[in-house]
């Protein structure tokens, strides 16, 4: 699947978008996947409070299963207007 | 209805103008426009970024709440991302309405959601440094009234 970075998330992973293959059931597995990549990755994952996630471009939370997902974004707060 | 996402500023009378003169039978048009403001007075630019296809998606769907929620004929969103300096337009909404309680209400609506759902982020380039703006909870909180 792709995964999405926007905002803070992007600037401390380092890049906004990769390909992931993954077998994560949930929003959160695959976070605990990519926490355990690299530092920078902890980093961004380490307060899930502070973070939002998309499935497929619609807002879900960090429990969402996966299954089927092409894509999976992670970002901060939205401040739009 | 009309969803628009762009990096070119847009004219705001040209806009309403245009958004009034296509209705018919309505009664009462509302627009709210969104400016950059410089809080700090150091302000060099603001930056804002959205998620492309997510935005449009997002937007409309908060649209179509609006319309099913309120008498409302049209609804127009326009929003820019990009780099925006103080003063600058950065978005608008309109919405038109038999009466003008439903298109004041729906309006609100509008900008209520978009603040915190729709994927936008706004960053600020001051003389000290850059950060993001942090979400507010009162942006939150006006979801709950809804």
């Amino acid at each position: 699947m792709d995964v999405l970075y926007f905002a803070w998330v992007r600037e401390r992973i380092g890049h906004p978008k990769e390909r992931v293959e993954t077998r994560a059931a949930t929003v959160r597995d695959l976070v605990e996947e990519l926490r355990a990549r690299e530092d920078r990755y902890a980093a961004a994952f380490a307060d899930l409070s502070a973070l939002r996630v998309a499935v497929d471009q619609e807002l879900r939370d960090f429990d969402a299963p996966l299954g089927g997902a092409r894509e999976v974004a992670f970002f901060p707060p939205m401040t739009g207007g | 209805m009309d969803i628009r996402v762009q990096e070119a500023p847009f004219d705001l009378g040209a806009e309403a103008n245009a958004f009034a003169a296509r209705q018919a039978g309505m009664g009462a048009v509302v627009t709210f426009t969104g400016i950059v403001r410089d809080l700090g007075g150091d302000l060099d630019a603001m930056e804002i970024e959205h998620y492309p296809g997510m935005t449009e998606k997002a937007l409309a769907g908060i649209a179509e709440e609006a319309m099913r929620r309120w008498q409302v004929g049209d609804v127009l969103i326009l929003h820019r991302h990009g780099r925006l300096c103080a003063d600058d337009l950065i978005m608008m909404v309109a919405t038109a309405s038999r009466h003008r309680a439903d298109a004041f209400q729906a309006a609100e609506f509008l900008m209520d959601y978009l603040k915190s759902r729709a994927p936008f982020w706004k960053k600020e380039l001051t003389q000290a440094g850059e950060g993001w703006v942090a979400a507010r909870d009162e942006d939150e909180d006006a979801l709950r009234r809804w």
